[in-house]
């Protein structure tokens, strides 16, 4: 009776259980009782497709980049937006060649995530082996300074918080 | 009553704010010239647009209910989680499918290895359909003419 066995990923068990919560809005003792077997239930159905998340080691760093985050993606609207309501200034897209330092599955996941919502650029593909991530940019100019950009924008901190 | 009519002129500028920006995200599906670039309108445009209305409606329902929302985050949290990995499924099947992209893309050519592609149940179109590779092909076929 190991408790792992039950219980493989206590963390999202827990984020299992307050999102249920949320969503139904109520902390009756019935509500309560349906998240927890959903809880329990959940990560125990997805045990072999689930990946272990690289424990955070700097949880102030962490909320930091996700700050950085949420005002880029504030910013990445508005250029976009400049981009599609002045038809004559022709963007320049590109796709640029990424290459990878971090190699856990679930932070290069964040990683392209981030690279998805913020200022101009979309992930595209990643390689089997992990070794670059392609990305397509809506106006580039100078395609080393994008790859900087990201590096030390989102990689960076990515590699501290999770120390990978 | 003059706190009140600050926040509804707050709410009302969150909306119209949002209605915009989910708008433009939606134009530029049609401004933006080929597949690729069509992809940036609705992963990013729409976020914020989606962002405004739910925070416009977590203040509303917050002060005139006299109980916390707390619902529109959770929208929030699966707006961010499904809107890149789907604009990366939509990428990524581009790729595949060798779609066309406007010629003054720079960079150089992208194409998936085959241990990208794996075992694939959908048909590869056998030749890219770029622009630059078309002359390239015209050129060979002269070539081979001329010989």
């Amino acid at each position: 009776m190991k408790p792992e066995r039950y219980l493989p990923a206590p963390g999202l068990s827990l984020v299992l259980f307050l999102t249920w919560l949320l969503m139904v809005s109520s902390i009756a003792p019935g509500q309560l009782l349906l998240g927890l077997v959903l809880a329990l239930t959940i990560p125990l159905s997805i045990r072999r497709l689930w990946v272990p998340l690289p424990p955070v080691r700097h949880p102030i760093k962490l909320c930091l980049f996700i700050l950085r985050v949420l005002s880029d993606i504030v910013k990445a609207n508005f250029q976009v937006s400049l981009l599609i309501w002045s038809p004559r200034r022709a963007p320049h897209p590109g796709f640029v060649v990424y290459p990878l330092q971090v190699q856990d599955r679930l932070v290069i996941t964040l990683l392209a995530n981030t690279i998805t919502m913020t200022p101009g650029t979309v992930s595209t593909n990643i390689r089997h082996d992990r070794s670059s991530l392609l990305i397509h940019a809506l106006d580039m100019s100078d395609e080393q300074a994008l790859v900087k950009d990201i590096r030390e924008r989102y990689e960076q901190p990515l590699k501290e918080i999770f120390e990978c | 009553m003059n706190l009140s009519f600050m926040i509804e002129a707050l709410i009302s500028v969150l909306l119209v704010l949002g209605g915009f920006f989910a708008f433009t995200g939606s134009l530029g599906m049609l401004m933006f010239k080929d597949f690729f670039m069509r992809l940036h309108g609705p992963t990013k445009g729409t976020t914020l647009g989606i962002g405004c209305v739910l925070i416009a409606s977590m203040v509303y329902f917050t002060l005139y209910q006299q109980e916390p929302h707390f619902q529109e985050l959770l929208i929030t949290l699966f707006l961010f989680i499904t809107a890149p990995v789907t604009g990366h499924i939509l990428a990524k099947t581009g790729l595949h499918m060798h779609l066309k992209y406007i010629t003054g893309t720079q960079g150089l050519q992208p194409e998936l290895k085959d241990e990208d592609v794996g075992q694939s149940r959908v048909a590869r179109p056998a030749r890219p359909k770029r622009p630059g590779d078309i002359k390239a092909r015209r050129k060979q076929l002269l070539k081979s003419r001329g010989r």
